[in-house]
């Protein structure tokens, strides 16, 4: 649980009003639940305690965050580090990104082997190679096993493993080659590996649906998630295309091959940026520093019973496509919430769900409070709300809900649909 | 001279980064120097002379047009010689830095816009540039780093490149990259570090980098689709049609006014259209027809913000009516607009009261449309 912090208290409401006001702005801290009231019984006065709870507190990481930020403490203890060069086809120069890498750093000082390397080799990967130490693999009928207890023997600071994805032969210490590299990470060696797209698990699928191919291979999603680092090697479909030796766009042959190596060059890029914004979002955790807005666009939808949900989530839907972005979906109820309403909003929430959104009920008295909340833990960039149904003299005084949102939702677009 | 050849428009291709040392000179001279060995014909129209030194070494080789040289204010200043290219007329030109601005007195203000000569000219090029020059991300940029970037570039300039790839590097060996002094010269070294080169900075400039990139590369497969639908057959199937029909539907109308939010209102308007593949135009409303009777700074702010939309390739009309928000509203509901973008009111109370809140007033006539309120990114950054 985060903790409450006591960092005042206050004799009158107005002073309560104005360090309320004075603590809202610095970045570090936010009134959470501003105050709380003690109240003597027998005096005229009341004393309000405030309390406050740091910025970086406020959203829980998941089980699964804390899962992979211990495992990459681990691996940091022994000071071992998993660099992934991710490619979104063969021929797009992973490998050559990678040894490039390994030459400089052994030209550096640093104590670099290889310990597995693609079975063919191009004359600029052959020119790299000579000038490193193989720790010679395994060899066996199905392919090379890397030789992992000699890797371990040698401990160097560096070890080379290209492709990541490989099943090793029954027998075999691991039965994937993933799981050996943990294993060298563990160890306290750091690894520079390559992957392509098709073989992330998730990714296999898709890749099949565009291009057909199908591969026995993958590699959890998790383990890329956990890596320190992640590079794309991204190159143009042509020039990818050439260096597979396939005939170019220009004899009119492999156009529908280029449209398909499009489709995974963008899957390849969003993937990595996918990893990019786990590691700032640990990073803005571990710094408890404000969470950034705007590197991506995410979407919340604002349901009432009454309002023209379906045509919203549609929409939602829609703008999440276009923008390769991320939808919420959330419901706020008044506590006790009439029974009569849920029916409707369940059938909204289904719909939502459907679209490929994540839903959530919230319960609140003051549920514009409650969106804003939400929207800046999840780093909403766009709110999705219907225009108010009825305005009564309070609403066209002081502003109704929609307004009220409007003007509280500091950097974040406000979206109002017709009901 | 010359006998002017058919002036075919030439293809662009933009090498994307998210910060300086990325090394996206280092990769166009690398992909440079295999089209040389191909046999392509490719000169080296600028190049930042204050380079890193690997780079420098990068252009050993390849053909320079020479710089021309431009004094300014005492101090002598390198910008690309266009009519030494264009005389020169080469396959492909490389030219670094798309964003830069020319030193007063070039011929043209903006390095992109010699770049449009010498595409219109049939001259490829291939140019660098880091995502926080894209325009319409302008306002995202300083909400997240707390920096305003200056020079930027139109996102239909962009649009227009053949390809296009983004460099990648983690900002860890940026960082040793920068602390080694092969970025900047030492004593920038630990400003760099402190400003744009600081925490979280690079993790989120480079996941804008890899999303827009994905979304560049996205919008090509649409325009490839659109184009083998023809060639394919000329009949389009159902789901297409459909499609197109539903695409058509959008169309986004910006309410600008004299007041400084426009400019940001214009850039996240193209972007959102950009994306949901909308059209988008710009409406300024004034009591009469004429604006010169405004006041002359908000008739030179109206100016300015119309020709800023133009800029962005969005369309502009000027309309008289009494009622500026009715006005909007009427006309939006005329044109079958399906959005109307306005600026976030003020927060000052001092203010709400006194001016007239546009955004409020929309909101409250326009019950049949979407409105959209466009936050004030720049602001909660100040510190």
């Amino acid at each position: 649980m985060p903790a409450w912090y006591e960092v005042s208290t206050a004799s009158t409401y107005s002073d309560v009003r104005a360090i309320e006001i004075l603590m809202r702005d610095p970045p570090y801290l936010r009134v959470f639940s501003p105050l709380r009231c003690e109240t003597p019984l027998w005096g005229l006065h009341c004393r309000w305690k405030i309390y406050m709870m740091r910025v970086s507190e406020l959203p829980r990481p998941s089980p699964e965050r804390l899962l992979l930020q211990a495992q990459a403490e681990e691996n940091k203890r022994w000071g071992a580090r998993l660099k992934i060069f991710l490619g979104y086809a063969a021929g797009v120069g992973k490998s050559y990104r990678m040894l490039d890498e390994a030459r400089r750093r052994h030209e550096r000082g640093e104590d670099v082997v290889v310990g597995a390397i693609q079975p063919q080799q191009s004359e600029d990967l052959h020119a790299i190679l000579q000038q490193l130490e193989l720790i010679p693999p395994i060899p066996t009928p199905q392919g090379q096993t890397l030789d992992v207890e000699a890797v371990l023997r040698r401990a160097p600071q560096v070890c080379v493993i290209d492709p990541l994805a490989a099943t090793n032969p029954p027998g075999s210490r691991n039965s994937h080659r993933w799981q050996d590299v943990q294993e060298l990470l563990r160890s306290g060696i750091s690894v520079l590996t390559s992957v392509n797209l098709l073989h992330v698990e998730g990714y296999k699928e898709k890749v099949q649906a565009i291009t057909g191919k199908d591969t026995a291979e993958t590699i959890p999603k998790s383990f890329l998630l956990a890596a320190d680092d992640i590079v794309i090697v991204d190159v143009p479909t042509d020039l990818c295309l050439s260096r597979l030796g396939e005939k170019l766009t220009s004899i009119g042959i492999s156009n529908s091959q280029e449209r398909q190596l499009s489709e995974l060059r963008e899957l390849a890029l969003l993937l990595t940026a996918e990893v990019v914004d786990a590691q700032l979002e640990s990073y803005v955790h571990a710094h408890g520093i404000k969470p950034v807005f705007g590197t991506q666009e995410r979407f919340l939808i604002c349901i009432t019973p009454d309002s023209n949900a379906l045509a919203m989530i549609e929409s939602g839907r829609r703008n999440k496509e276009r923008f390769q972005g991320e939808l919420h979906v959330l419901y706020v109820t008044r506590r006790g919430r009439p029974e009569h309403e849920s029916p409707t909003v369940e059938t909204y929430l289904e719909a939502a769900r459907k679209a490929g959104a994540a839903t959530e009920v919230l319960e609140s008295d003051d549920p514009i409070t409650a969106i804003t909340q939400f929207a800046f833990e999840k780093r909403i960039t766009q709110i999705f709300i219907g225009h108010g149904s009825h305005e009564n003299w309070r609403d066209r005084f002081f502003g109704g809900p929609v307004l009220r949102l409007m003007r509280a939702a500091e950097g974040i677009d406000v979206r109002v649909f017709p009901r | 001279m010359p006998v002017p050849q058919e002036t075919q428009r030439s293809d662009l291709k933009v090498y994307l980064g998210y910060a300086a040392g990325v090394g996206k000179t280092f990769q166009m001279l690398e992909d440079a120097h295999a089209a040389a060995q191909r046999g392509l014909d490719v000169v080296v129209a600028y190049f930042e002379p204050h380079a890193r030194r690997d780079t420098i070494e990068q252009v050993e080789g390849l053909d320079i047009v020479p710089h021309r040289k431009l004094d300014y204010r005492g101090r002598t200043f390198q910008e690309m010689d266009t009519d030494a290219v264009l005389q020169r007329r080469p396959r492909i030109a490389l030219v670094d830095e798309l964003a830069h601005t020319n030193i007063p007195g070039s011929q043209r203000t903006k390095r992109w816009e010699d770049v449009q000569v010498l595409l219109d000219a049939g001259i490829e090029v291939w140019t660098t540039m880091n995502v926080q020059h894209i325009e319409s991300l302008n306002d995202q940029i300083w909400q997240i780093t707390g920096i305003q970037v200056r020079e930027t570039v139109p996102d239909w300039v962009i649009r227009q490149a053949a390809e296009i790839v983004a460099v990648d590097v983690t900002p860890e060996a940026l960082l040793n990259r920068l602390k080694r002094g092969a970025i900047y010269k030492p004593e920038m070294v630990q400003k760099a570090l402190t400003g744009f080169f600081k925490g979280s900075n690079l993790g989120a400039l480079r996941e804008l980098t890899l999303r827009q990139a994905a979304h560049e590369v996205d919008l090509r497969q649409s325009a490839y689709d659109e184009t083998s639908r023809f060639q394919v057959s000329r009949v389009p199937k159902a789901r297409s049609s459909e499609a197109a029909a539903d695409e058509s539907k959008e169309r986004i109308l910006i309410h600008i006014t004299a007041d400084s939010s426009s400019a940001m209102l214009l850039r996240r308007g193209r972007r959102v259209a950009d994306f949901l593949h909308a059209d988008c135009l710009a409406l300024f409303v004034h009591k009469t027809a004429e604006i010169t009777d405004l006041p002359a700074a908000e008739r030179e702010a109206v100016e300015k913000h119309l020709r800023f939309a133009r800029n962005l390739r969005i369309q502009t009309q000027i309309l008289a009516g009494p009622d500026i928000p009715r006005t909007v509203v009427e006309y939006a509901r005329r044109s079958q607009v399906s959005q109307i973008f306005v600026a976030r009111p003020r927060g000052r109370l001092r203010e709400r009261l006194l001016g007239r809140n546009y955004a409020e007033e929309i909101v409250r006539m326009a019950h049949d449309l979407q409105v959209t309120i466009v936050a004030d990114r720049s602001r909660g950054q100040v510190s």
